[in-house]
């Protein structure tokens, strides 16, 4: 990759760039999901892909998630790679039997006979004001449930990587991109989820982990928004002399448990942020790891940050209340 | 079926109601949002989905329905929400997120509830269509009258839930209509990307139910379609599918960019806005300018009035997030 042009991207444009490259290289690829045509789709992730594939492989679906990703189940098993656009998360519900009774299972069923190469990329969480329909993560729900991959990226070099691999991966991959990273200036973006990305495509590995910053005295682990609110947590914690890791999961399944607990071997602290709702998820599963594991790593109890067990509010300040944030995570440490 | 001047008088001020309380909110919407536009900022901020141009079917169909009949609605739910009779203040106060709004702030536009006359929403496609029909069964159950009106999108026909809560309606001869709003685009997608049907009041016969397509968005030839299927429904004859030819005059949200619409067709959709053209033909049968007028005063006042309540009422404690999650008002951690 010595010459290869390296260019700042939003993670839309890390993702369209991804696809886009894996339908130039392999015809087997193509797309289908609401809005992803003319529109590019909501979140941009899809800009540019119809004036140059047309609408044969970049295909405008009906309103019919249960037809259209089980169609990308079908069109899987029968030798294609679909890329299925899913437009938020929270829409799950009308369509969940296609993606965890059909896409997640029918490897196993068919005693690996039948393989789904999948990609179901979908929006996640809030932050804008999008109420409690428009704004989940639902992280744990995929994660929960045997069969899929589940992944979400924190930055555009992330996003390009896992997309890449996510498409040639043989098993189903739910690519979960946060809305609040997407380089979308309208809904209000993280800046620094836009980062320096080849032009050349790569693949960065599901399931690892990554330590996305190093220090000794605390671990904090995160994804997707959680990993920006984490690094600004340890920026704040620094001034006070507090040596902060932060580990970017970027993947709930496989889940790189690993990663984490070599970090809490390091630091004896464990704090994970989660914008999904704290119980039965992501940050019960984290902990239960380290604690599985060896539980006298850990100099003091672990904490969470994650969402209230509530439905997202509307209004901006009773949702940023229940947000997890820099200065939550801040306190968390402060009371370990 | 005959309609007196005073329902079409009422139907004029309602559409004008509804169209001056959108362009109201639409400006307010964008405080706080130049010169970048962020979704998130300003005094209301999210997604706003207008109904401006589509405002003669919430009134052709909401004339002929009382305080305890139920509607269900959708993302876009402010003309039926106004013809309905939701209350204005408090509607208003939910869309700036406000102690006083109909649900404290919890649920802002997407999600209007008011009990009192019997409405509600879902943001999630055709997912009003189950629950219209529940309620629907519940009045029947407990012999109590009342219809449910669902309403939905062009785009929504084409969900699991339409297909299954019709054929449940018929199957249970439920006192039930179910109202397409045919605005030819869900997001960007035109309907004949959407669907191989070209009228959607086919489908009716899939469930043996009586269909019906109006076409050009025609407040008066609505009240009466929707006048029989209604009566229909109250008399125990049970569920129609009414599929209506109407104009998104906006975007799908506020802050589309609307490239995906063919060349002009704003502009020829501005030319057949219902509200000049209803009021042409009131003046035509004889009301007066000054009589009309004077109900845009009217409507100026309820608008103002809802506008400067909503203001003026305070934020809920960020708190309260935490309550309202289980029928005591509790949440469970
Ligand atoms: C199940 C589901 N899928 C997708 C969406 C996203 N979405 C919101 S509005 C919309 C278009 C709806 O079109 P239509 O039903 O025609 O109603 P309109 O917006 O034109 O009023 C879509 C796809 C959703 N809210 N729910």
């Amino acid at each position: 990759m010595s010459n290869t042009k390296i260019r700042r991207l939003t993670i839309a444009r890390a993702m369209a760039e991804a696809i886009q490259q894996e339908m130039q290289s392999d015809p087997r690829v193509f797309v289908m999901g609401e809005d992803i045509g003319a529109l590019g789709g909501v979140f941009g992730n899809t800009r540019g892909l119809l004036e140059e594939f047309g609408r044969e492989r970049i295909r405008d679906t009906p309103i019919s998630e249960t037809a259209f990703i089980g169609a990308g189940v079908g069109a899987a098993q029968d030798g294609m790679r679909p890329v299925v656009e899913l437009m938020f998360v929270d829409f799950f519900g009308v369509c969940f039997d296609a993606i965890y009774n059909n896409m997640a299972k029918n490897n196993y069923f068919s005693g690996g006979n039948v393989k789904v190469p999948m990609v179901l990329m979908t929006s996640t969480g809030g932050g804008y004001s999008d109420a409690g329909q428009h704004s989940q993560c639902l992280y744990a729900t995929f994660a929960h449930l045997p069969g899929m991959k589940v992944v979400s990226p924190s930055n555009a070099y992330d996003a390009k990587g896992m997309m890449i691999a996510a498409i040639r991966d043989d098993s189903p991959v739910v690519f979960m991109y946060h809305k609040g990273l997407q380089g979308m200036g309208w809904l209000g973006t993280e800046a620094a989820a836009t980062v320096d990305t080849p032009e050349q495509p790569y693949q960065v590995e599901l399931g690892k982990a990554k330590i996305v910053r190093e220090g000794s005295d605390v671990t904090i682990v995160g994804l997707a928004m959680g990993v920006h609110n984490a690094l600004k947590a340890a920026d704040k914690l620094a001034e006070e002399g507090v040596n902060a890791e932060v580990v970017d999961l970027r993947s709930l399944v496989p889940l790189d448990r690993e990663t984490v607990i070599s970090s809490v071997k390091k630091t004896g602290r464990l704090i994970v942020v989660d914008e999904d709702y704290q119980s039965y998820g992501v940050s019960g599963e984290v902990i239960t790891s380290v604690v599985e594991h060896d539980y006298s790593l850990l100099r003091s109890g672990p904490k969470r940050v994650a969402y209230p067990d509530v439905p997202i509010p509307f209004a901006r300040h009773m949702e940023q209340f229940c947000l997890p944030n820099a200065d939550k995570i801040v306190a968390a440490f402060h009371a370990m | 079926m005959l309609i007196s001047r005073e329902t079409k008088l009422w139907m004029y001020k309602t559409m004008l109601l509804s169209r001056r309380f959108e362009e109201t909110i639409e400006q307010i919407y964008l405080e706080g949002k130049t010169p970048a536009f962020n979704m998130a900022n300003g005094p209301i901020p999210g997604e706003m989905h207008l109904s401006n141009g589509q405002e003669p079917v919430a009134v052709g169909v909401c004339a002929h329905l009382n305080a305890e009949d139920i509607v269900t609605a959708t993302h876009r739910p402010h003309h039926q929400a106004i013809a309905k009779g939701v209350d204005l203040k408090r509607m208003t106060a939910e869309i700036f997120g406000k102690q006083t709004g109909l649900s404290g702030g919890r649920g802002g536009h997407m999600h209007i509830f008011d009990t009192n006359v019997n409405f509600g929403c879902s943001g999630i496609i055709a997912q009003g269509m189950g629950p219209a029909c529940g309620a629907a069964l519940s009045r029947k159950m407990q012999n109590k009258p009342g219809v449910a009106v669902s309403f939905i999108g062009e785009g929504a026909v084409n969900q699991g839930a339409f297909h299954e809560s019709l054929n449940l309606a018929a199957l249970w001869c439920l006192p039930v209509v179910f109202v397409v709003e045919d605005n030819a685009w869900g997001i960007s997608v035109s309907k004949q990307d959407s669907t191989a049907v070209a009228r959607n009041d086919v489908r009716a016969a899939a469930y043996d139910m009586p269909g019906h397509f109006v076409e050009n968005n025609d407040p008066l030839v609505i009240y009466k379609v929707a006048g029989d299927a209604i009566d229909r429904a109250r008399s125990g004859g049970g569920p129609s599918l009414i599929e209506i030819e109407t104009f998104r005059l906006a975007g799908h949200f506020m802050g589309d960019a609307e490239a995906y619409r063919p060349d002009g067709e704003k502009a020829f959709l501005e030319s057949k806005d219902p509200i000049p053209a209803f009021r042409k033909i009131l003046l035509a049968e004889g009301t007066t300018d000054v009589a009309l007028d004077h109900l845009k005063d009217q409507v100026e006042e309820q608008v103002s009035a809802a506008i400067a309540f909503a203001r003026e009422s305070a934020y809920a404690p960020a708190e309260d997030a935490l309550t309202q999650v289980f029928a005591q008002g509790e949440y469970h951690e």
